[in-house]
């Protein structure tokens, strides 16, 4: 009983501690920041005939639908919902997923190592291969506008 | 917004026992910042005390093949992670079970129909969130 005292009072103190933490919006402008620097990065790779990056492109590779990826999820879509400013649910575990548009979630896109984890991951999975950069850098331009 | 850990920090400060705070309903949530962001992203991250030391070493050698999902992360922030797990393992269960709700203890603990995950909205054995809402601060009381 001792030990389950400790540890629930530990527990509302963490919670009490760490409230004031919360994401305020405030380094929004760094994100900005970030997120141009992440797209700089994907126009460099794309080599010499980059034709710049295009939201119109960005769109159609969220919603799809693709072939060759896992039959399940034939879309980023089909976890993100068609509204990038909605809350996603993971097709298996059902656990949530914070809204991809920047408008909607002001952290996207905004650390890369984070970035490239989820299209390692992501892009199989849709399409059974990995994205190009230049279709990282079209997804991320269309849900920096939405 | 309701916080049933600080409800239960309030019970256990009033000295007041209650079914819901059994010594087995309990076990101390995940706090530590890797395992808590890079579990936790694609479902509740799991307490250690879920799974033996053996199984969490397993688990943590397949990440590429995370039952059919990709879930690699570099090697320094996996063995970090599998660090916090091991140390907080349970004690006893099946090393060579990886799937929590395969191990002994947790079927005899969720003795009944599947029907009843589906009518809690579960996407699977393994959403404890969708009976147990206390469960990512450590509580599993019956719901």
């Amino acid at each position: 009983m001792t030990r389950l005292l400790l540890s629930g009072l530990g527990a509302a103190l963490l919670v009490l501690a760490t409230a004031p933490l919360m994401p305020s919006g405030a380094h929004a402008a760094g994100g900005d920041d970030a997120r141009a620097d992440l797209l700089a990065r994907y126009a460099a790779e794309a080599g010499a005939d980059f034709p710049g990056f295009s939201a119109e492109r960005g769109r159609a590779l969220f919603m799809g639908p693709h072939a060759g990826g896992k039959p399940e999820t034939p879309a980023c879509a089909t976890c993100h919902t068609p509204d990038p400013r909605a809350m996603g649910r993971h097709y298996r575990t059902g656990r949530d997923i914070l809204p991809m548009a920047v408008s909607a979630n002001p952290d996207r896109f905004t650390d890369t190592a984070d970035v490239e984890k989820r299209f390692g991951r992501d892009c199989p999975n849709v399409l059974g291969r990995a994205c190009t950069p230049l279709e990282k850098g079209d997804f991320i331009t269309y849900l920096s506008g939405e | 917004m309701f916080r049933p850990l600080a409800l239960a920090a309030i019970l256990a400060t009033l000295g007041i026992t209650s079914p819901v705070l059994a010594d087995d309903d309990y076990m101390p949530p995940v706090r530590h910042g890797a395992t808590a962001k890079e579990c936790g992203e694609c479902h509740m991250a799991f307490q250690p005390a879920l799974l033996p030391a053996g199984a969490w070493h397993r688990l943590m050698a397949g990440l590429d093949d995370h039952f059919g999902e990709n879930a690699s992360l570099p090697p320094e922030t996996a063995a970090d992670i599998e660090a916090y797990l091991v140390a907080g393992a349970r004690r006893r269960g099946d090393p060579e079970v990886i799937r929590i709700t395969e191990q002994r203890w947790w079927r005899h603990e969720h003795d009944f129909s599947p029907q009843r995950l589906a009518r809690a909205g579960a996407a699977g054995p393994s959403d404890c969130l969708a009976c147990h809402k206390g469960a990512e601060q450590g509580y599993y009381e019956d719901d």
